[in-house]
């Protein structure tokens, strides 16, 4: 046991009692809102929880015995905490995580208060909680984690964070707080995470991609870190994968992609179906070859980040690689579901340089795939939609039988794919969730359909799947 | 002789903040969609411009640190060519951060004034520690019957404007300049900024044609622009226009 605040004396008998009313109103708060089928109650626990003692989380978690995991970042923080949590269930142990997309501070207090029982007593002995950005500096102190993930950090709900430079700023200062044996893990491709976990306490292990073979020939446009954080020239890059990650280097103050302690090399991307990879240990010497089921570039990442993790938290290479392989994707991150005999999947879009790689992986997958488009603009999803622009969609123009676009936003999507070349008769719009979901259904006679929605038009779409009857509620996965 | 239509993108690679590349696909677009030639050059840190190089301007926003580094190229290397170019009546059109660059000056919170380019007689200032950020929707309507223009705003600064410059339309919902004297962006000549993104052009056709047929006039007189569907344009307007002031997002 790493830390024992559980343990110790001095507590006074005040917080005690305090801590197990939170619990317990914590509890009966998810039973409540589970019946009145409320969003399955992923925050409203954690809300009332962190009411009656604010200091909920410090305390819960500083009673899972094998410590936490933190995960930050703009894009894989979901799926990058469930192929972990995977990981970890196959080599015995019980992790406690938050739920999809429930990453603020009552998201996170509400697992905690759900995986401990009436007694205070936690069920489960990892905690792997996914942080959103603006959390990070109140949050990740209180839970003292044993590692961080940084993934990577991109343009994405401006009018929420402000701007990028802010955001690896909240990181920072984060990092003052927390404990001199904590491991970093850092993606060494970006330069935006190396600036920013830059004299974090602890020790630093850092994963990469090393395969030019899928470099891509230019930066794109959605590149964020195009001027050296420290003196403003302009990086160069000897290969790019996706957005600003790549090999890169400043000419002038030489600032420079360290070489990463983990690296994927001999890539083998399938479209859709997923990839294979060997991973490198640089210290050992030692590789594993791996394979997922999850497509793309950016999920070879998220993997690498979730067996870095995994090592850092004592799992020898082979077993975390080898535990990857029986890893099936859930909750809209290149879930697969079977409607009417068509082959389902489900890519969530968040941000230009995640579109782009969701939008390869499709065009990998076959000639002219059909495509449904599901585009809101809710505080989840980011209430500016001008990122839509800095999507090559362009990438689409000839390559695509058929795009259908819903959501809220549903008219801007359809505005930038025609301006991205689309003739007018790959477009349609269908407003209404269901309608636009039968329609696409019925345009894929080749049996797939792509579903490419923002957060909230996810929750949407999967709840007319639910009511199909093709997917189970959110709070059952 | 095919005409021609010639735009410099000002810093792409630094101020691009807000999906405003958007706005030269539009513009490239709809002048192709007219059988215009168009050129796009890209003028950034260190690349020389001429006045005569370009009918049309056109400079984004960026994040506070990307901004400071094209400012001080904008004022040392691009000021002489562009306001030469603006003077002979080419057309300049800035967003957000790059509408506040184009001020007489910036005030910030403390220390000295940070001088603008002047091409519009407005000014900038701090809103004071503290003060929110004005985020939203974004309706103004310009005066001479021109549709209503739409975008979404997010900005720190509050923008006055002083005598030299005309207001590019009356907020009919959200903040615009600062958030009080109910004007929206300035116009000046063929000088054009405002704080409307998401991006500005691809909800506001009309407004774009206005920049093609103004920037094209300067070496086709007369040149008039072939009316186009705006289908999916105008149903995105309609879309936008029926939510505001219905409820709000979250």
């Amino acid at each position: 046991m790493r830390r024992n605040r559980f343990l110790t004396t001095g507590q006074s008998s005040c917080v005690h009692a305090r801590l197990s009313a939170a619990i317990a109103l914590g509890k009966a708060t998810a039973t409540l809102s589970r019946l009145l089928r409320r969003g399955g109650g992923t925050t409203m626990p954690g809300r009332v929880a962190r009411a009656v003692e604010p200091g909920v989380v410090g305390l819960l978690s500083a009673r899972l015995p094998l410590g936490s995991v933190v995960i930050a970042g703009t894009n894989g923080k979901t799926t990058t905490a469930h192929v972990l949590a995977h990981i970890m269930r196959v080599l015995g142990q019980q992790p406690v995580h938050n739920r999809a997309g429930a990453n603020l501070a009552a998201g996170i207090a509400s697992a905690l208060v759900e995986h401990t029982d009436l007694l205070g007593r936690p069920r489960g002995d990892l905690g792997i909680f996914e942080v959103d950005e603006a959390t990070v500096p109140r949050v990740v102190p209180a839970i003292a984690p044993r590692v961080a993930v940084f993934l990577n950090l991109f343009r994405d709900q401006l009018d929420r964070y402000g701007e990028i430079d802010y955001i690896a700023g909240l990181w920072r200062s984060a990092g003052a707080g927390l404990a001199r044996d904590l491991v970093a893990v850092a993606n060494a491709d970006d330069p935006l995470v190396f600036e920013a976990v830059h004299g974090l306490p602890g020790s630093l292990v850092t994963f990469g991609i090393e395969d030019d073979h899928y470099a891509l020939a230019a930066l794109e446009h959605t590149a964020e870190a195009r001027y050296c954080y420290r003196c403003g020239t302009a990086y160069t890059y000897e290969a790019t994968y996706f957005g600003h990650m790549g090999r890169w280097r400043c000419p002038t103050c030489g600032v420079a992609r360290q070489s990463p302690d983990l690296t994927a090399r001999d890539l083998t991307l399938s479209g859709p179906d997923g990839s294979e990879f060997t991973i490198h240990e640089a210290g050992s010497g030692g590789a594993a070859r791996t394979r997922t089921v999850l497509p793309g570039l950016y999920n070879v990442y998220n993997v690498l980040a979730a067996v870095a993790a995994a090592k850092a938290l004592g799992t020898p290479l082979g077993a975390a690689a080898a535990a990857v392989a029986s890893f099936a994707p859930a909750f809209g991150r290149a879930e697969r579901v079977l409607v009417d005999g068509r082959d389902v999947r489900l890519l969530l879009v968040k941000n230009p340089a995640g579109f782009n790689e969701v939008l390869r992986v499709t065009l990998a997958a076959g000639p002219l795939p059909v495509i449904l488009i599901a585009i809101n603009d809710r505080t989840a999803d980011g209430r500016d939609v001008s990122w839509l622009w800095d999507v090559d969609a362009e990438m689409l123009a000839g390559r695509v039988g058929r795009v259908v676009v819903t959501g809220l936003r549903a008219e801007d999507m359809a505005v930038r794919l025609q301006y991205a070349g689309l003739p007018p008769e790959a477009i349609e719009i269908e407003p209404a969730y269901d309608r636009a979901l039968r329609r696409a259904l019925d345009l894929a006679t080749s049996g797939r359909l792509y579903v490419l929605p923002t957060y909230t038009a996810m929750l949407a779409l999967r709840a007319v799947l639910q009511q199909w009857g093709t997917v189970r509620g959110f709070w059952e996965t | 002789m095919t005409p021609t239509l010639r735009i410099c993108h000002l810093y792409p690679d630094l101020l691009n903040l807000y999906g405003d590349r958007g706005n030269i696909i539009v513009l490239t677009n709809r002048a192709r969609w007219r059988d215009i030639e168009v050129r796009v050059t890209e003028a950034t840190l260190g690349t020389p411009i001429a006045a005569g190089d370009a009918d049309l301007y056109f400079i984004g926003g960026g994040e506070d640190r990307q901004q400071r580094i094209a400012v001080e190229d904008l004022l040392r290397e691009k000021r002489g060519p562009l306001t030469d170019a603006a003077a002979a009546g080419a057309v300049v059109l800035a967003v957000c951060g790059g509408y506040q660059l184009l001020g007489q000056f910036y005030r910030p919170a403390e220390g000295d004034e940070l001088p603008g380019l002047g091409l519009l007689d407005l000014w900038t200032e701090h809103a004071g520690p503290g003060a929110p950020r004005l985020i939203g929707n974004l309706v103004i309507q310009p005066d001479g019957g021109e549709p209503a223009m739409i975008g979404f705003e997010n900005h720190g600064g509050r923008t006055y404007l002083g005598p030299g410059v005309r207001p590019l339309g009356r907020v009919v919902s959200g903040f615009g300049n600062n958030g009080r004297d109910g004007w929206e962006g300035a116009v000046a000549a063929h000088v054009y900024g405002t704080y409307l993104h998401g991006p500005l052009l691809p909800k506001n056709p009309a407004f774009a044609d206005r920049l093609i047929r103004e920037a094209m006039w300067r070496r086709h007189p007369a040149f008039e622009l072939a009316p186009l569907p705006d289908r999916l344009e105008e149903r995105a307007r309609a879309t936008v226009l029926a939510r505001i002031g219905g409820a709000p997002p979250g």
